[in-house]
């Protein structure tokens, strides 16, 4: 896991062209952009083949209750809902966590921390979702759902927080404590710039595993697209479940594709 | 350790109270936890106000860990630093350094920022307003030898490792700071280009007048680049301080000298500039368009030798033919061909390096036109290495610009 989320995937490393008396541009191109364009195009071409297959299939009663347009469209919006709240909490928690962690008088900590992460990421987010539904009886499905789902999806981004400061330039901190920054100055305005790839790495991994598993979301009624999987499993309805796995892996697909754009278009140029 | 009368203690400078060097280090010591020893015991050393001093020593002899304590990047376990008169030991050291510019070898340009914003780091941070930061920004890319049209905009990684280091420099300046703090700046550029790197820097001190802390591990940048050298020892003790001209003549003791290595002599003849002596000898000459009775005379007063042959600008042309030694032979011409000659910007070095080449006795001195100023012999030469060991330090383009070609 390590390596990947390390990695920036999608987002071309090569130098380009050597420094001339141009001044070269070092901001995404169009050239860049289009690369991406090719993702909601296949995207599309998916969900039209979905809705024209399901379209020419004759739809008995059960079918007809889930593979409506108020139905999906309300699941699709619970699931995005969902992962946008889980991705949220997973910002607000992991990077200042990380941020922390990465400062030398937290040193001991680290390991405390990375261990609760990586117990958080090793249990399966079922066995963790199902158990908090049983522990926390007063509390509602949604809210559940989004506590287990970010101790799952926490991770990454606290590791790539962490990966992302210490791999800073040594030599650019020394320059900016020489020069009078202060430490706040030296976080704010140097290592947090460069470490900004490396976080937006990380945040993208969380949120391709958060669409994933807000799908489980449905085992104790807190909505979005796993609702109509499970009715195809429980009801044994081929047709709904395809439908079901297929806005999931498209919906996963696109918020990928949509991350990756951002991720590009915030990386500070000049790196 | 605030007894500033203690015996020892670096007094060179200080003839009365008024003349307080820029920077004055007052027996400070740095123990790092967990270490044996201190890497830096009771050092007192006065940098005076626009000089360079060059801290330079084996590794591991302090001389870095000593530098950093002058913009307290290291703070010092014990004893006071003053900057301008004013001690600074317990002054706010974020506002401290933003008065101390900061130059290291991996010169830590910020890969983020333009070139540009680099180099308004400081005046930023000391509330500059924008057409007060954009000037300056300008004129430093200037100073440094980057036009600003073509490099305000561009970042980091657009840069070649020289230019990065030009940045670093002009970065360091922002904020016009009076003391200038610089660590291997040149360590990490290759031999050609260091030494460009080098004259230009001194170029720029010509201009600036900053007071510099120098650390390198390299003798031979000490001797170039400095106006006075710190050779340290173990503990970054003082083996001595003084101008590179005298520790290369009077090496203070056997660490120095094995320090300093081998080739001192021949090293202080780079100190040096011809157009710097006091006289030259004169040389018998003759015009090229002399009659043989002025010819035979010029030959005459050589005693026998070759004389000089000049035109009718007084440049040296060449030697008189061996036909006119002989005291026959007819028009002068130009003789036998001129090898070498030598400009005042010339080093003693580079005369005696000619005449070993041309296999001669002497040198013959031009001024930037071209026109003879003199002879410089290998006798005199000889004495001059013996007589004067505490010659000004000469460098390379530190002749006025009227002199030169």
């Amino acid at each position: 896991m390590n390596a990947a989320q390390v990695g920036t995937p999608g987002v071309s490393t090569d130098p380009g062209p050597a420094p001339s008396l141009r001044r070269p541009d070092t901001r995404p191109g169009s050239r860049g952009l289009l690369r991406h364009a090719a993702t909601p195009v296949v995207l599309a071409l998916v969900l039209a083949a979905l809705y024209w297959y399901v379209h020419g299939q004759p739809l008995d009663q059960f079918e007809r209750r889930t593979l409506n347009r108020a139905y999906i469209t309300r699941r699709v919006v619970e699931h995005i809902e969902l992962t946008a709240y889980v991705t949220g909490l997973v910002l607000l928690i992991a990077v200042p966590l990380g941020v922390l962690l990465s400062r030398r008088s937290a040193r001991r900590a680290v390991p405390v921390v990375l261990a609760l992460g990586n117990l958080g990421q090793a249990v399966p987010s079922i066995g963790v979702l199902i158990l908090l539904f049983l522990v926390l009886t007063d509390t509602g499905p949604a809210t559940i759902a989004v506590i287990a789902f970010v101790a799952y999806a926490i991770l990454p981004v606290l590791r790539n927080t962490m990966v992302g400061l210490r791999q800073v330039d040594a030599s650019a901190i020394e320059a900016a404590r020489g020069m009078g920054m202060t430490r706040l100055a030296v976080l704010w305005r140097v290592e947090l710039p460069l470490a900004v790839p490396v976080i937006l790495a990380g945040v993208r991994t969380a949120l391709v595993i958060s669409v994933g598993t807000v799908a489980l979301a449905t085992f104790i009624g807190a909505g979005g697209l796993g609702d109509i999987i499970e009715s195809g499993i429980t009801s044994f309805r081929n047709i709904t479940l395809l439908t079901g796995a297929v806005l999931v892996a498209v919906l996963a697909l696109l918020v990928d594709w949509i991350a990756g754009i951002a991720e590009e278009l915030l990386r500070p140029r000049g790196l | 350790m605030t007894d500033l009368d203690r015996p020892g203690s670096d007094r060179t400078d200080r003839t009365d109270g008024t003349d307080e060097p820029m920077i004055r280090l007052d027996g400070i010591t740095k123990h790092f936890p967990g270490a044996a020893l201190p890497a830096v015991r009771d050092l007192s050393l006065s940098v005076p106000d626009g000089q360079i001093v060059i801290l330079v020593g084996p590794s591991g002899c302090g001389k870095t860990t000593t530098m950093k304590m002058v913009n307290r990047l290291i703070e010092p376990s014990a004893g006071r630093i003053y900057l301008d008169g004013q001690d600074v030991t317990s002054a706010n050291p974020d506002r401290l350094r933003r008065r101390i510019g900061y130059v290291i070898q991996q010169v830590g340009l910020f890969p983020h920022l333009t070139v540009a914003q680099n180099i308004a780091v400081v005046p930023r941070m000391l509330g500059w307003d924008r057409t007060r930061t954009s000037a300056r920004v300008d004129e430093l890319l200037t100073l440094v030898g980057l036009e600003p049209g073509d490099y305000r905009g561009r970042y980091p990684k657009q840069l070649s490792g020289g230019q990065q280091q030009r940045v670093g420099v002009a970065r360091a300046l922002g904020g016009d700071p009076p003391v200038l703090l610089m660590d291997e700046p040149f360590g990490a550029i290759d031999p050609i280009n260091r030494h460009r790197l080098q004259s230009e820097f001194l170029r720029i001190q010509r201009e600036i007048r900053k007071t510099i802390i120098f650390v390198t591990h390299d003798i031979d940048e000490a001797i170039r680049m400095g106006d006075r050298i710190a050779i340290l020892g173990d503990g970054a003790s003082i083996a001595q301080y003084d101008t590179p001209a005298n520790i290369l003549a009077n090496p203070a003791s056997q660490f120095v000298e094995d320090f300093v290595g081998a080739g001192a002599t021949i090293r202080r003849l780079t100190l040096r500039r011809v157009g710097d002596l006091e006289s030259l000898d004169d040389w018998p000459s003759v015009g090229v368009d002399a009659d043989p009775a002025a010819l035979a005379g010029a030959v005459g007063r050589a005693g026998g030798d070759f004389a000089l042959v000049l035109d009718e600008r007084r440049r040296p042309v060449g030697w008189t033919s061996p036909d006119a030694r002989r005291g026959s032979g007819g028009p002068v011409g130009s003789g036998l061909p001129m090898l070498s000659t030598l400009e005042p910007d010339a080093t003693l070095f580079d005369a005696l390096d000619g005449m070993l080449r041309a296999n001669s006795l002497l040198s013959v001195v031009v001024d930037g036109d071209g026109v003879y100023r003199g002879t410089l012999t290998l006798d005199r030469l000889r004495e001059l290495i013996h007589s004067d060991p505490g010659a000004t330090p000469a460098r390379p383009g530190d002749v006025p610009a009227a002199r030169r070609p």
